[in-house]
Formats: structure tokens, C-alpha cells, sequence
């Protein structure tokens, strides 16, 4: 691989409830510097458990995860969470402090001056598009979904990560706003030279979002690469995976005339 | 007269500053001695799901003890700690008042507080918390930024109930030593003083309220962030604490302390005696409303300086015999036991308060009843009342034993209304006091005690080991001794009974000074 590997598993596994549930089964896969990789996968198959295992919320029973070169072993997991950024599914913001103060909470946790801090909020806000004025002082039960997102990425980015996880990001939000924010996530990776790891579920969203794909199925990690080479794939279920956004995109050609709607 | 303008309003109005800030003084030290205990054990025990099933359970098990009976247990177990301690590392402290009922309180106050923070903890979104630890939080700013403040509302709800029991409960640490607005109640109780009773009640009341709106002033400004609001309702406790300690620090140390217990005679006499050292020129104050298990002890420690006890009560309950002397020669061995514990028996007042069978004059006529002797064969026929303790001292195995005495039932009641009910037949026989006044008001008779199974209860003076040798106080009380007899006392209790101005207790010991002092 020409760039270099800044996330790392090596053969890791993570089991449950005693070794009964087996979460994550034997995978290994290189996330590369400025790459935007999704992990696809339906509910149960690890993929979750797979994002966690790298800023240790879960700890892996085998093998090895490397951050930026560093085994996450040897990391103390309070400062490995402080510089990777982190999008919760449906925001995960708190409920009893302002849109600002969630921004800033990495920061404040890592000891910035509170001028900085508050600098830092207003980029954010104009980097995520939500206005200043009337956004920074809201709480966040005053928001809409897509606008909590919004401020679940500028939290993810507030102390200038060079990785970011999200973990179905925008699976609750309604199909416009999905679309928008995904782009404009796309823009920020690019453009703040991030490297992303996105957990869906939606292959047509990893298939736009993502530079490469990696497919996961009880644990296992059936196949990885770009949406090209998945398609050379032989696994049956990672070419039904690809052939269902074919599907509906055919089915929507037919039923809406082109250059209509 | 109106209830309005009833004079005692404004002698109750009197007692205010001491009985409130006593009562201030105890339930914020207990309540924020119960809180630096739960909220602790609560954080930590909130994911021990067996130490939280245990806490909560203990707690619970406290609740159910009432409150009277959870005040009363400190004082013993307080007591004997007091004299390991005194024994082992030759300091003593004084287990009397403040400290039983600040811990008992304390203990009170733990459950809602326990119970209300592990829910609100637990409450909290595990997304939230796992938030938490993905933003880079420890597990204590986990707590600190986002599950206190969280769980806050339902804990907040928690402390103020617990503020609002405390200040409730607080009232009945009267009985064991501790002024408080209970004082107001208890005396009111025994001297039919309903507006003493209901002014207390009021002031409970009006206090619990306003330290409950003053807890939802922090509350509500900590969850507002609103740090004026927080800091409002905080000073506003504060200057509570501080307001109450004014007259306190104001008032000049009394030095002598007289002791009663827990009914209307001995309100009455320990203001007789207060007031006769205050005549000679030594300043006293009054403790009411004693437990009758308590005031020995409070006296042999030294926390009061004299009450008046009874000589039956002492010999049966304080040395435990069970066989019968004559008057005089019980009177002489118990002053020799009590100077054993350096207590000085200075003398009698002249009467006796004993338990005694007690029968409506008429009906005991109609059926030939003089003595106890001749309730014999008529008692399977009869129904017979005591107060809450009779039933279980041995004054009544004695007299069952002596006269073969078997009831047809047999009833517990609050003593005022005892004489009340023997006199509209609801019971037919009661054991009542010698020297209540109800007697002569219903026109009841005491039966006679041929065999001498009651012993006597010669009302007398006791006073403290530290004051052995205090003449002035001896001087002071001496014109009581032996001028007090049965119906001197009968009348004034009587009086004491009366439900106008002139039934306080300080009053009718002023009569009862004009009419025997002399």
C-alpha cells in the first residue's frame, strides 16, 4: 500500500457474554491516511463492535489495533478518545448543556483557554453550516435531526482529529437532509484531509460516501476494496449487497422519466 | 375569648426564637449530615447491584421504625458508647439532645435521598454515558459533566422530601433532650394548650415549606445554569442557619437547668422550681418534655441540674426491686442507692403521684366497691384502662398477683382522656394518677390499696452530681419541700388542665407558689 496504514487490525476478535456471542471474528484490515472507508453490514454483524475496538470503548480479546502506528494497548484510552473524533448514531449530544458547549467539550476536557475554544465553536459552526447567532446558544432538544448531526460532527472535529468514526451517522434522517449532510461530510474529509471510518448499513450511501468498502456478516469480514472491486468479489452475499442499489437505481429509471422530478 | 386575640398566642410567640433555632440547628445539621453520607454511597453503589439492594434495603428498614422509637434508641446506645469511650480513652461526651437526635435524624433522612439518587443515575441514557467516554471523558467527569447534572432533577426531588421529613420528624426529638418546635406540641398536649399545639404544628409547617422552596431555588438554578438563582436559594438556607444563631450567641449561658418530663404536673412544677431559682437570683431555664427513660440519666450526667421524679418510679424502673417497703423506710433506702451516683435526693414535696385503681363515686357506691380488694369477684364483669405503659410495669403484676385481679378486658389510652371515658362508662375502672385534678372534676374515688401492692410515689427532688454542694440552689428550693400536698396539687394540676391563659404552666405555678409558699 503506497500511503501509509493509520488504523490497524490485525487479526482481532472481540467475543461476548463469555465467549458465547462472537462479535468480531478474526479480521484484518489497514485504514490508510485521508481514506474514507465504510463498513458495511447488517444489524448483528460486528460492525459496531469493530469502529469501538479502535478508541477502545471495547477492548479486544485478540490481536492487535494500531493507531497511528501505535498499538492502542499501550495508549491511555482517555487521551486516545480525545484525538479521534466521534459521531454518535442519532447525535449523542447532551441534553443539559448548549449547542456550543457540546462543540467545545473535547476541548475543554484537553484544557484549551476558553477564548480558543469559543473561536474554535464559530469555525465549526461555519464548517458544518448552522449559523452562528442562532445556533450556538440553543440547546439541543431546540434543534432538528439533521441540525444535531450537524453539531455531532462539528463535536467530532472540535479538537482538530486526524481520525473520525462515525457510527450510522445519518441513518435517522430523513432522505433530503441525508444527502446533503453526507456531502457536505464528503467536503469537510477532503478538504480537512481526515481519515474516515463510517459505519452503515446502506450500501447506495457507502457506495457515494466511501473510497473503499469493507463488508461485514456475523463477525467475519467477507470482502474489501472499492465499490469495483467488491464486484469481482465471489461472495454471494456481498454481490447481492451490490446489486440491490443496481436494482432500485434501474426500477427508479423506469419509473421516473429521465430528466424529470 | 376569641382564639385570635388568646394571650398565650403571644407567650408562644416568646418561645420562638429558642425552639426555632434549636429545631433549625438540629434538622439542617442532620440533614446535611444524612446527605454527605447517602450521596457517597449512592455513586458508588449505583452499579454494586448487591451493596445498592443492600443500602436501600437498610434504609428502608430505618424508615419503618417510627420516629419517636428511632429518636428514643440513640439515647441508650449513645449512653453506652459515651462510657466506652469515657473508659478507654478517658473523654466522655454528652449523649443527651443535640448529638441522638442530629444521628437519628440523619439516618431518617437517607432513604428518599439513597433511593432518589441511584434512580436518577440510573436513569440516565446509556448512549449518554457512552457519549461521554467517546468525547474523552474519565469516569469522574463522566459523573461530574453529565450524570449528576442529569440525575439532578430526581435528585434534587429526593433531598427535598428527605428536608421536608427531617424538619417534620425533628419535632420529636423533644422526648430525648433536644428543643425544638416539638416542645410547643408536647407541652400543649399535656397542658391542653391547643394553641401551643397548633402554633408548633404552623411553625413546623411554615419552616418545612420554606426550606423546601429554597431547595427548588438551587435546584432550578442549577438546572438553568442560573448561577444567582442557585447562590439566592443558597444564601437563603444560610442566612436561615445564621438568623437562628443570633439569639442564641445573644443570650447569656444559663447555668441551671430544670428537667421534666413528659406531663402536665411536671410542666408545672418545673416552672415553680425555675422560678423559685430565678427568685434567688440564679438563672434557669426549663427542659421539657423528657422521656421518663431518658431524664435520669440526663440528670446523673449532668445535662440538667434538678426535676422531680417519684419515689415508686425510681425503686421499680431506675433499681429494678420488686419487693414493697413502707413509705419511710423506701424513702431512706433509695436516698442511700442514690447517693451512691452522687444524685442528691434534697427532699419531698409533700404528695404522691401513684398509679391507683380509679372508679366513678356513684357507680362504685351502686356496687359496693371501697377497695381493690372488692374488685376481686366483680372483675370478669369488668373493663379496666391504663397509659401506654402501665399495662407493662410491675405495679400491675403486683396488684394482679395481691388481688387475683382478672379483667374482662383491658384497654390502653392516652392518660386525658382516660378519666373522661371511666366517667361516661365506656370503661368501667381506670389506673389513673393520685394527683390528677380529673379526679375531683368527674367526681371519681381512688380505691384503696390494703395490701400495699402499689408502692408509694412520693414526688421528690433530685439534684445532679455537679451540684451536690451547691447550697444556693438548696436554699432556693428548700420552701417547696413538704408543702405541696395531694389536693394542693390535685387543684393545680387541674388548672393546668384548663384550656385558657391562665392554664400555662408558669401560671398555675405562680398560683400554686401563692397558695403554698406562704
Amino acid at each position: 500500500m503506497p500511503t501509509k496504514s493509520l488504523i490497524g487490525y490485525a487479526n482481532v476478535a472481540k467475543r461476548f457474554d463469555g465467549g458465547r456471542v462472537v462479535a468480531v471474528d478474526n479480521v484484518s484490515l489497514e485504514v490508510a491516511e485521508g481514506e474514507f472507508l465504510a463498513i458495511v453490514g447488517g444489524s448483528g454483524s460486528g460492525k459496531t463492535t469493530l469502529l469501538r475496538l479502535a478508541n477502545r470503548l471495547i477492548e479486544a480479546d485478540e490481536g492487535v489495533i494500531t493507531v497511528e502506528g501505535e498499538d492502542v494497548r499501550a495508549a491511555d484510552p482517555i487521551g486516545l478518545r480525545r484525538r479521534i473524533g466521534y459521531v454518535f448514531q442519532s447525535g449523542g449530544l447532551f441534553p443539559h448543556i448548549s449547542v456550543a458547549d457540546n462543540i467545545g467539550i473535547t476541548p475543554q476536557l484537553l484544557g484549551w483557554p476558553a477564548q480558543e475554544i469559543s473561536v474554535r465553536v464559530d469555525e465549526l459552526l461555519d464548517l458544518v453550516r448552522l449559523e452562528r447567532a442562532s445556533h450556538r446558544d440553543r440547546m439541543p432538544h431546540e434543534l432538528s435531526g439533521g441540525q444535531r448531526q450537524r453539531v455531532g460532527v462539528a463535536r467530532a472535529l472540535a479538537a482538530k482529529p486526524r481520525i473520525v468514526l462515525m457510527d450510522e451517522p445519518f441513518g435517522a434522517l430523513d432522505p433530503l437532509t441525508r444527502d446533503a449532510l453526507g456531502d457536505d461530510y464528503r467536503e469537510l474529509h477532503k478538504k480537512l484531509g481526515l481519515t474516515t471510518v463510517m459505519i452503515t448499513h446502506d450500501m447506495t450511501e457507502a457506495i457515494l460516501l466511501a473510497d473503499r468498502i469493507a463488508v461485514m456478516r456475523s463477525g467475519k469480514l467477507l470482502a474489501q476494496g472499492t465499490p469495483a472491486e467488491l464486484a469481482t468479489s465471489g461472495d454471494e452475499y456481498v454481490g447481492e449487497l451490490l446489486r440491490t442499489p443496481r436494482r432500485q437505481a434501474d426500477r427508479l429509471n423506469e419509473a421516473l422519466p429521465r430528466g424529470g422530478a | 375569648m376569641s382564639l385570635l386575640t388568646d394571650p398565650r398566642w403571644g407567650e408562644a410567640l416568646a418561645h420562638l426564637p429558642d425552639y426555632l433555632g434549636n429545631h433549625v440547628r438540629v434538622s439542617v445539621t442532620a440533614l446535611a449530615l444524612g446527605l454527605a453520607a447517602s450521596l457517597p454511597l449512592a455513586i458508588l453503589s449505583r452499579n454494586r447491584p448487591v451493596l445498592r439492594g443492600a443500602l436501600l434495603g437498610l434504609a428502608s428498614i430505618v424508615q419503618t421504625v417510627p420516629g419517636l422509637a428511632l429518636l428514643a434508641l440513640f439515647y441508650p446506645l449513645l449512653l453506652a458508647l459515651a462510657a466506652l469511650t469515657l473508659n478507654w480513652f478517658g473523654f466522655g461526651f454528652s449523649a443527651f439532645g443535640f448529638l441522638p437526635a442530629v444521628l437519628a435524624l440523619a439516618l431518617y433522612s437517607m432513604l428518599p435521598v439513597l433511593r432518589n439518587t441511584i434512580t436518577g443515575l440510573n436513569g440516565v441514557d446509556a448512549a449518554l454515558l457512552e457519549a461521554a467516554q467517546g468525547v474523552g471523558m474519565t469516569p469522574r467527569q463522566s459523573l461530574t459533566m453529565v450524570e449528576l447534572p442529569l440525575a439532578l432533577p430526581v435528585m434534587m426531588a429526593g433531598i427535598r422530601t428527605a428536608a421536608v421529613w427531617v424538619i417534620g420528624t425533628a419535632t420529636l426529638s423533644t422526648p430525648i433532650g433536644q428543643t425544638s418546635l416539638g416542645n410547643y406540641i408536647f407541652a400543649g398536649l399535656q397542658t391542653q394548650n391547643w394553641v401551643f399545639v397548633l402554633f408548633g404544628c404552623l411553625a413546623a409547617a411554615v419552616l418545612a415549606l420554606l426550606v423546601d422552596q429554597l431547595l427548588a431555588l438551587i435546584e432550578n438554578g442549577l438546572r438553568s445554569r442560573s448561577r444567582l438563582r442557585a447562590a439566592l436559594g443558597a444564601v437563603g438556607i444560610a442566612a436561615l442557619v445564621a438568623a437562628t444563631l443570633v439569639p442564641t450567641l445573644a443570650r447569656s449561658p444559663s447555668s441551671y437547668t430544670v428537667g421534666a418530663k413528659t406531663f402536665a404536673e411536671q410542666y408545672v412544677l418545673s416552672a415553680l422550681m425555675a422560678q423559685r431559682l430565678r427568685a434567688a437570683q440564679l438563672s434557669a431555664t426549663t427542659r421539657e418534655g423528657l422521656g421518663s427513660n431518658v431524664i435520669f440519666d440526663a440528670l446523673a450526667s449532668g445535662d440538667i441540674d434538678v426535676y422531680i421524679d417519684y419515689s415508686g418510679t425510681l425503686w421499680a424502673n431506675q433499681f429494678h426491686r420488686t419487693d414493697m417497703k413502707p413509705r419511710n423506710e423506701l424513702l431512706g433506702e433509695l436516698k442511700t442507692m442514690l447517693a451512691k451516683q452522687n444524685i442528691t435526693l434534697l427532699g419531698e414535696l409533700g404528695f404522691e403521684n401513684a398509679y391507683a385503681l380509679v372508679m366513678p363515686r356513684q357507680r362504685a357506691a351502686e356496687l359496693g366497691i371501697k377497695s381493690i380488694a372488692d374488685l376481686t369477684s366483680r372483675a370478669s364483669t369488668l373493663s379496666i384502662a391504663g397509659d401506654y405503659e402501665f399495662f407493662s410495669r410491675p405495679e400491675w403484676t403486683a396488684l394482679q398477683k395481691a388481688y387475683g385481679l382478672s379483667f374482662r378486658g383491658q384497654r390502653t389510652m392516652q392518660p386525658d382522656f382516660m378519666y373522661a371515658a371511666v366517667a361516661s362508662g365506656e370503661v368501667d375502672v381506670i389506673a389513673g394518677y393520685t394527683s390528677d385534678g380529673l379526679i375531683a372534676k368527674y367526681d371519681l374515688v381512688v380505691l384503696d390499696d390494703p395490701k400495699h401492692a402499689i408502692p408509694p410515689y412520693d414526688a421528690i427532688v433530685l439534684l445532679a452530681p455537679k451540684r451536690s454542694g451547691d447550697e444556693k440552689v438548696k436554699a432556693a428550693l428548700q420552701p417547696l419541700l413538704g408543702k405541696i400536698d395531694i389536693a394542693a396539687m390535685r387543684e393545680a394540676n387541674l388548672r393546668a388542665a384548663g384550656n385558657d391563659a391562665s392554664s400555662s404552666p408558669d401560671a398555675v405555678a405562680r398560683w400554686l407558689w401563692e397558695k403554698v409558699g406562704k
